[in-house]
Parts: C-alpha cells; sequence; structure tokens
C-alpha cells in the first residue's frame, strides 16, 4: 500500500502541472468566496445547517423510519443495507427482477464506495456513468479525484485524445463545446436505450418521504424519467427533517461547492411515474459505527460540496488519486480512519492543520480538529511509520532532558558550519528535500541570555 | 434483517445529549426589488429572459427567437404544436422535440431558478429531453430566496418536481463552461401574467 505522501511526490513531479490543478482549485474557492459574501446570512445559515445536522444525529433513527414510512406510503419500494456488499446485492436482484441489461447512472459516491460499477458489469450488466465528467473518468477506467469534478485532474488535450479513442472525435480536437457535444449525442443514445436509471441522493426529507438530486447537467432526470425503473440509493446520513431544511441546504450546497447560486436541476422525486417502478436503497456500511464515535461523528453531516478539498493546500498540491479513497481531501481523511485505521492512517497526516477546510466547510464540520484526533489514535494504535516513531521518540527523549538538549545543540550550530553538504543532505534528512537548513546561530538562546544579562 | 439491524446500531451509537431542531427564519429583505434581481442572476445563470405584455404572442416571440425551430411540443393550449402529447406512450419519443413550452413557478430572484412541477410538463422528461426550453413565469410569482420559494410549493404534492435554473451546463472539461451538456440547451423565460390564459 503507497502512502499519499508517496503518490504525492509523484503527483508534484511535474510542476506546472501541479500548478495548473493548484490554480483551478483555487479559481474555484474564490468563485465560493464571491456568491457567499454576497449572502448577508451566510454565517447564519451555516450554523443553521449544523444544527439541523446535529438534530439529525441525535434522532436518525426516529427519522429514517419517518422517511420509510413516508416513502411507503408514496409507494416508493424501500431496501436497507448493511454493507457495501448487501447494497451491491440489493441493487442487482432489483436490476435482474427487470432483467435490466443497461443502466445508467448519475453522480453517486455512494456507489463509487461499494464499486457497484463493477460488480454489475461482471453480472454483465451494462452501466454507463451519466455525469461527463464521471463518464470521462469511466472510460479511462479509473477513479473520481474529487467528489464535485470528478476529472479536475485531466487536461483538455488527454480528454480529446480519449474521446478520439472511444466516441471516434476527430483526432488532436480539444476544444471543451466540441467534446461537450460528442458526449451529449454519446448519452442520449444510452438515456433513449436504457431499462433502468439510478441516481445518488443529496438530501431524503423525512417528512415528506421523497428524495432529492442535484445536477447542473440534467443527467439524473435524462436517465429517471426515460427508463421504467428508478433507484436511489443513499446512505444513512442524507436524512433532513422538513422539507424547509431544504431552503437552508440547497442555498449552502451550490455556492459552496461551485460559487454557482443554486445547481440548475434541483430534482424532487417522491412517486413513480405511472406503470413505473421507483426504489430507494439506505445504506449503513460503516456510518453507524462512525455515528459512536464522539469525537468524530461530526462528520456524518458532510453534505459532500467539496469545498474543503478546493481550498486544502495539500489536495490542491497532491490531487485526488493520492488519497487512495473515493472521498479524498479533508473529509476523506477524517471518514477514512474509522473505515480502516491501518489502510488511511496516514490520511489524517496529509494535511497542514491550517483550518482553511473548517472554515468553509457549509456544515461546520471541525474537519481539522478531527484531523488532529485522528492522528492521536493513530499514534496511541502504532500506526506510525518506524521512522517517524523513532525520530518523535528520539525527539521526545532529547527535549525532556535539558542538558542533553544543549550538548546537542552545541554539537550541531558546529557541525553545520563545518560538514560538507552530503552529510547534511542526504535521504536521512526528510526535511532537507527541496529545502535549505536555517544558517546556525553562534549561540544558543540560553547562552545568549546568561552572557547578556551577567553584563546588566 | 439488516433494517432492524441497522436502527439499533444507530440507537445504541447516536449522541444522547438531545439537538433541538432550529426554526428557519425567511431571510427577507423588504426593500429588494425581487423582478430586476430575478432577471439579472437568470441571465448570470445562462438564461435569456423576455417579457411579454400578452401571453397571445408568445407564439410571435417564440418564433423570433428561433426562426428555424422543429417541433415544438407544450401542453399549453394556446401554443401552436407539432406534436400531441396526450398521445405520446413512450417518453423517449420526446427525443425529437426542439423546443418545449411549459409554465412554471414560483421564480426565485436570489439564484434565478423556477419551481416546474409534474403537473406543468404532462412528460417529466419534457423539460430535460427537449432541444430549448420556454418557461411562462408570472412576475407576481417570484420570491425572493429559496426559504420562501419552499414555503409556496408542498414538495410531495405531485410525484416529482424541480427547480431549474438556466440551461444543462457543465464545466468538467477543465473548468471551461460548456451550455447544452446533457439536457436542455438553452432556457428562455417569458415573463407574462398569465392566470387566466390557460
Amino acid at each position: 500500500m503507497m502512502e499519499h505522501a508517496q503518490k504525492a511526490s509523484r503527483f508534484i513531479e511535474n510542476e506546472s502541472r501541479t500548478d495548473w490543478h493548484d490554480a483551478s482549485l483555487w479559481f474555484i474557492r474564490t468563485k465560493r468566496d464571491r456568491v457567499a459574501h454576497n449572502i448577508p446570512e451566510w454565517e447564519q445559515l451555516r450554523e443553521l445547517a449544523s444544527q439541523i445536522k446535529d438534530n439529525v444525529l441525535a434522532n436518525l433513527d426516529a427519522y429514517l423510519e419517518q422517511f420509510e414510512a413516508q416513502a411507503l406510503k408514496n409507494g416508493v419500494k424501500v431496501h436497507w443495507a448493511a454493507d457495501a456488499e448487501a447494497h451491491n446485492r440489493i441493487v442487482h436482484d432489483i436490476l435482474a427482477g427487470h432483467g435490466v441489461r443497461r443502466l445508467v447512472k448519475s453522480k453517486s459516491m455512494l456507489t463509487e464506495e461499494c464499486h457497484l460499477n463493477e460488480y454489475l458489469s461482471r453480472q454483465g450488466i451494462e452501466v454507463v456513468d451519466t455525469d461527463l465528467g464521471e463518464r470521462i473518468i469511466q472510460l479511462r477506467e479509473e477513479p473520481p479525484s474529487h467528489i464535485v469534478m470528478p476529472a479536475i485532474h485531466l487536461k483538455k488535450e488527454e480528454i480529446g485524445e480519449l474521446f478520439y479513442e472511444k466516441l471516434h472525435t476527430e483526432k488532436g480536437a480539444t476544444d471543451p463545446a466540441y467534446l461537450t457535444e460528442a458526449a451529449r449525442r454519446h448519452l442520449r443514445e444510452k438515456f433513449v436505450g436504457a431499462d433502468a436509471a439510478i441516481t445518488g441522493v443529496n438530501f431524503a426529507v423525512a417528512e415528506t418521504g421523497g428524495v432529492v438530486v442535484c445536477t447542473n447537467e440534467g443527467n439524473a432526470d435524462m436517465g429517471v424519467h426515460l427508463a421504467p425503473l428508478q433507484i436511489h440509493c443513499m446512505g444513512i446520513e442524507k436524512i433532513i427533517p422538513r422539507a424547509a431544511d431544504l431552503g437552508v441546504f440547497t442555498r449552502l450546497l451550490a455556492r459552496s461547492a461551485t460559487g454557482q447560486p443554486v445547481t440548475i436541476y434541483t430534482s424532487h422525486y417522491h412517486r413513480p411515474g405511472p406503470g413505473r417502478e421507483m426504489h430507494i436503497v439506505i445504506v449503513d456500511n460503516g456510518r453507524s459505527a462512525q455515528l459512536g464515535r464522539p469525537d468524530f461523528r461530526n462528520s456524518l453531516k458532510c453534505i459532500r460540496c467539496g469545498a474543503c478539498m478546493n481550498t486544502c493546500p495539500v489536495y490542491r498540491r497532491s490531487g485526488g488519486h493520492s488519497y487512495g479513497y473515493t472521498i479524498p481531501g479533508p473529509i476523506g481523511s477524517i471518514l477514512t480512519p474509522g473505515i480502516d485505521l491501518k489502510k488511511y492512517g496516514d490520511l489524517p497526516f496529509a494535511s497542514s492543520l491550517c483550518g482553511s477546510c473548517s472554515d468553509v466547510c457549509p456544515v461546520r464540520i471541525d474537519i481539522h480538529q478531527q484531523l488532529y484526533r485522528w492522528r492521536q489514535v493513530v499514534v496511541k494504535e502504532g500506526g506510525l511509520p518506524l521512522v517517524k516513531r523513532l525520530v518523535l521518540n528520539g525527539a521526545a527523549w532529547m527535549l525532556s532532558r535539558p542538558a542533553v538538549y544543549g550538548f546537542f545543540g552545541k554539537l550541531m550550530r558546529k557541525a553545520m558550519r563545518r560538514l560538507p553538504r552530503r552529510f547534511l543532505y542526504n535521504r536521512f534528512n526528510e526535511w532537507g528535500k527541496g529545502r535549505e537548513l536555517p544558517e546556525p546561530p553562534r549561540q544558543s538562546f540560553n547562552e545568549w541570555h546568561k552572557q547578556n544579562r551577567s553584563r546588566s | 434483517m439488516s433494517r432492524s439491524a441497522i436502527i439499533d446500531a444507530i440507537r445504541r451509537n447516536k449522541p444522547a445529549a438531545p439537538a433541538p431542531l432550529p426554526g428557519i427564519p425567511v431571510f427577507a429583505n423588504d426593500g429588494a426589488d425581487m423582478l430586476e434581481t430575478f432577471i439579472a442572476t437568470a441571465e448570470t445563470g445562462g438564461s435569456q429572459v423576455i417579457r411579454i405584455s400578452d401571453s397571445r404572442d408568445i407564439g410571435t416571440a417564440l418564433s423570433i427567437r428561433f426562426p428555424d425551430a422543429g417541433i415544438i411540443a407544450s401542453p399549453l393550449l394556446f401554443i401552436d404544436t407539432h406534436i400531441n402529447l396526450e398521445a405520446v406512450q413512450n417518453p423517449a419519443e420526446l427525443e425529437q422535440v426542439d423546443i418545449a413550452v411549459i409554465r412554471g413557478g414560483p421564480g426565485v430572484a436570489e439564484n434565478g431558478a423556477i419551481w416546474i412541477s409534474e403537473a406543468d410538463c404532462m412528460h417529466r422528461v419534457l423539460p430535460f429531453i427537449c432541444q430549448h426550453l420556454f418557461v411562462l413565469l408570472d412576475p407576481a410569482g417570484i420570491v425572493q430566496n429559496m426559504h420562501q420559494a419552499y414555503e409556496r410549493i408542498r414538495i410531495e404534492k405531485q410525484g416529482f418536481g424541480v427547480f431549474i435554473a438556466g440551461p444543462s451546463k457543465t464545466a468538467d472539461i477543465e473548468q471551461s463552461l460548456v451550455t447544452g451538456a446533457q439536457a436542455a440547451r438553452s432556457l428562455t423565460i417569458f415573463l407574462t401574467a398569465f392566470s387566466d390564459s390557460k
């Protein structure tokens, strides 16, 4: 298992590309700032959203039961999945029951998390992701690198080359409008031919038993309304209590995500069309366990806007794929350790703890505090890599012994002046990679203090 | 059964401290000119806004906007159409529709979105599958923000409803904004008082 730091160091090998990636995301962050500042009550909205989500977490069982009862009343079929495997099996059973061969999907991080596409493909079902970014990475056979902009890591030349190969566009074509038009034609064929449509869920309203899906492309609706069977897959934390709460969340979501005042389409699904079927699959997959961790349960408030990624200095310069999980960036780094501490234990360290993520989070998750707390859990569980552990233990030993510290300080001040470069900058000096050590002072502060105080 | 297992796990693990559900203020600002704000935000979002004083002029406005329009579809009786929506069995047939004309409302000044419910479209897919969408919006039905919009509508009244805030768009290729992704390529809003014109 390669760590974030290793993958990130590979990502930054291409400096101009790293700068380009960094600038693309920062551009979105600045757009977010502009639209947020247009709303005088912005901070109040964030606080309301946070309080609503607190209420949801404290009453999640009751809200889920209410949601299910209302949905059933609406003629919707409701399924419960304890984990990813159960989710995939349930979805496949529904599809198999209808003889579905061709499936269209709109963006759903949950189904990415469950690896639904791979599962269904193995069963012989054609799965087509219909969000343009998702379709691009699906054709490239790679995971999304961002939850809102899945192909943010790709250049138009690479997409042009991909479309030339897969969609038979002109060789060398890179114009985004031309490539988008080609994808439109390709996807419209898929929509018209689909036997079923799957969407993710942005919000599930307990009071009304309906689900809300937000897109800019309209692909969720193209899929859902053309296919005779619609399936919506949601994590248990997507619940909100009332329809009125949508006012708060729809005002926050797109502004935080892309700097738009609202997504182009905010679709509310409550009942299947005449002669059609609507299913909702409610998935736990580790969420109820996260609810049981008081230090980390707040992470379940996340509405998946991606603002924390766009602002994160580490994400912007290491790319989503460095994190090795469906949800990268700061929020991914506090969700993943609870899933597998060994596998993802390095992610809470992929942060400068600057706190920018918490500042932009529309539901006020204390992301950087949780990153810091996960680090402590990782250290307690012995999850630090050997070198880091040895260095930190050595430092702790030395720093708690003033005499030893003074001795080594003196030694290093002398040594740094006299030793040749290759003794100071080598593979043991991680810090010195790409950085110069500071000029060593003539004396320590202690020495200076003694000298100057005795003079006065 | 996984339902009871999930509910039990939540019950065991949820926070013990009560967290009251907050009331939501409407955040309305009395002095705001909602119509002007609506037009400005809708245009920024890529919509075209046209004021029409008499809803009988809609046909003329349509042909000015798209002189070469092909098939026009609408559930509105006063629009000349080329397709009988009531006779359409398979919604995929609507792929041929060039222009769809429907009613909507309320409109939302802060973001240029318009609420469109199933009853406004006859076929749920119509406002998405058409190449160009026209929405008739009564200026009297414009509210300031989403809180007021959700106060006006009942989302569960119909099986499907949607806020539409512009033409289908994407920025998935290098953040270049392209309109006409999967759904309608353009959105034209006719501002007209239509309370008795259906």
